[in-house]
């Protein structure tokens, strides 16, 4: 039997998929045993134990000035950040994305600019956004959102241009105007295309968030991680990071669930 | 087969980081850090001019004198073992390498602050008139000890003011122009580029709390006692640059200009910037304040500030966690866990010319 053709069975593929990260956890817990072995105090690599007590307490004790279990709060700063930006940017893409794709002369005006403006570096240009945007909440959320919109509007854009001419055609001999061939034809096959955007922007968008947090904050996740890395707290930065990863892992799942839910026709969300 | 190898190159990987801490022993080849400060630019000079070079050679060693963009990263490397040694404040040394477990020395003391960090108002007030502001900063730096000092100095507290925003000293020019900012603690040549606005005040300066922001040259402990020569050249090459860049000659004027241009400014922005530093050009003045009864006061007020915003780490019961050892052999702090050692031998030998 060809190598192509064998799989692993149901508990193989589980077990297989389970080494790479045991490596990792066993790759630390060596190097973090070396380092603690000639410094009792290294900070860099704590024990496995210590970050497991760390995120303990960083989960249940509250913080002694607010009251409060900064862990959440900063949690939940962040996600509100998150989630209105990506909100924003899955709203103007999914606009600009259907005009751009859709009408010619909205095309021949934008297409360009947008696809220069996608390549700004944003994080180069930030005191300009200062100014516009304040260090508030605005900027944070505007970051997040400058930073992904080009490539969603790019995304659709293209997505939508690609909709088989046979079929705005057809949808034309049956009398359909431009507004009902863009909302009855072009926006539901480009809704499954619009939450694979989103996903694959989730990722620069926790790193663009991060960034803005690290500028100016009060709270959040990335303000609470760069504020630690003063002190070299990477038991606490660890736990950051895990929880970062595992929420950022969920919403990746979610998106794709909902896909498969809504337009199981797309079959977008197999990886 | 894949995966056999992603564990070997992770393990590599953890292999590589767990090279660690400097091992106490004699070698030839020294790294130190060093980031852009109006008082640790002459480490960039001393590298470029060939003086490093020179002073290595006579002990028969070889130092790289490597600059790191970002302050605290340069810190973090160094204690993480990257580093034999790096140019740091008694703060952050205390926090960051000492409260980590890296027995470090303080080899040479270079300057105090005396106005490069000052707390800055947008419109007329004074201190009092913080209140119920918020206050933009690096949070727990020496901005933050800054305006701890300040604001206990007319009787306030941090949790009277509206908060304290953490922000990026790289973005603090630009935070201080947007209108949600009413106040920045911040240091040189910073706060030289945002008294320049219109309308700004300078409330409350380091020259306010004289001595207490060291800037110092830190090395490993272990390393320095195995290989004085290290701790002879940096020192050595150190002073040669101290006499050339103090003196009123055009070679000074040249060493100043050059390192003015390094940090980002001119001969006379630097030498603005030198106006609120005080320099120890000479050995002794340095050795004179590292003996001075002062410094362990010092010492104490910042371990404090330490532990009470629980920059000590989780361990520190209190504020005596770490040990500070002095010149004299007395101690602050925990006897039993001394990792910050102020050590004038080898200022002393500067000093009596014997380099």
């Amino acid at each position: 039997m060809r190598l192509i053709n064998r799989k692993p069975g149901r508990l193989l593929g589980v077990a297989l998929m389970m080494v790479p990260f045991l490596a990792v956890l066993l790759a630390y817990s060596v190097g973090s045993e070396m380092r603690l072995a000639i410094n009792p105090q290294d900070k860099l690599l704590p024990a496995v134990s210590q970050v497991v007590e760390t995120a303990e307490r960083l989960l249940t004790v509250p913080d002694k000035r607010s009251g409060k279990i900064l862990f959440w709060t900063d949690t939940a700063a962040s996600l509100q950040r998150l989630g209105i930006g990506v909100a924003i940017s899955a709203l103007i893409g999914l606009v600009f994305g259907l005009a751009i794709g859709l009408l010619p002369f909205v095309r021949a005006g934008l297409a360009g600019f947008v696809s220069v403006a996608s390549m700004v570096p944003p994080l180069a240009i930030l005191p300009i956004l200062f100014i516009m945007f304040g260090l508030g909440e605005v900027s944070k959320v505007a970051l997040v959102t400058i930073g992904i919109t080009p490539f969603v509007i790019r995304d659709l854009a293209q997505r939508v241009v690609e909709l088989p001419t046979e079929l705005i055609v057809k949808a034309q001999t049956l009398g359909a105007s431009s507004w009902v061939i863009a909302t009855r034809v072009a926006l539901p096959q480009i809704m499954p295309r619009l939450i694979q955007s989103v996903r694959l922007s989730l990722g620069p968008a926790w790193l663009f968030l991060i960034a803005s947090e690290a500028i100016a904050a009060q709270g959040g996740l990335g303000y609470r991680i760069f504020l630690v890395r003063r002190y070299l707290a990477m038991d606490v930065i660890l736990t950051y990071v895990i929880w970062i990863t595992l929420l950022a892992f969920l919403f990746d799942l979610l998106l794709r669930r909902l896909s498969n839910r809504l337009y199981p026709w797309a079959g977008e969300g197999s990886l | 087969m894949t995966t056999a190898r992603t564990f070997l190159v992770t393990l590599a990987a953890a292999g590589l980081l767990a090279t660690g801490p400097a091992m106490a022993q004699e070698k030839t080849e020294f790294k130190v850090a060093w980031s852009i400060y109006v008082g640790w630019m002459p480490w960039g000079y001393m590298e470029d001019s060939g003086i490093m070079d020179k002073w290595a050679e006579k002990y028969g060693i070889d130092v790289e004198i490597v600059q790191i963009n970002d302050y605290i990263e340069s810190i973090n490397q160094y204690t993480a073992g990257a580093f034999d040694g790096v140019s740091a404040t008694n703060m952050d040394t205390l926090s960051i390498p000492s409260g980590g477990g890296v027995d470090t020395t303080a080899l040479i003391v270079g300057d105090y602050s005396n106005g490069n960090d000052a707390v800055i108002l947008k419109g007329p007030g004074d201190l009092a008139s913080l209140a119920g502001k918020p206050v933009n900063l690096v949070e727990l730096s020496v901005s933050h000890y800054l305006l701890a000092r300040g604001l206990d100095s007319v009787g306030l507290a941090e949790r009277d003011l509206a908060g304290v925003i953490n922000t990026s000293d790289a973005d603090m020019i630009a935070a201080y122009a947007t209108s949600d900012v009413q106040a920045v603690v911040t240091w040189n040549p910073l706060v030289s580029a945002i008294l320049q606005e219109p309308g700004a005040t300078k409330l409350f300066d380091s020259s306010d709390i004289p001595g207490e922001i060291i800037d110092l040259m830190v090395v490993n402990t272990d390393v320095l006692a195995a290989n004085p020569a290290f701790g002879k050249a940096l020192v050595g090459a150190w002073y040669e640059t101290m006499a050339l860049m103090s003196s009123d000659t055009p070679e000074g004027a040249a060493a100043r200009s050059e390192m003015g241009v390094a940090s980002g400014t001119d001969l006379a922005g630097y030498e603005a910037q030198l106006a609120s530093t005080e320099m120890f050009y000479d050995p002794a003045a340095a050795v004179t304040f590292t003996k001075s009864a002062a410094l362990p006061a010092t010492m104490v007020s910042v371990a404090e500030f330490l532990f009470d915003k629980g920059i000590l780490g989780e361990g520190a019961p209190g504020a005596d966690f770490v040990g500070v050892a002095y010149p004299d052999g007395s101690i602050t702090g925990d006897a039993g866990n001394v990792q910050f050692r102020f050590d004038t031998t080898y200022m002393d030998m500067a000093a009596a010319g014997a380099l």
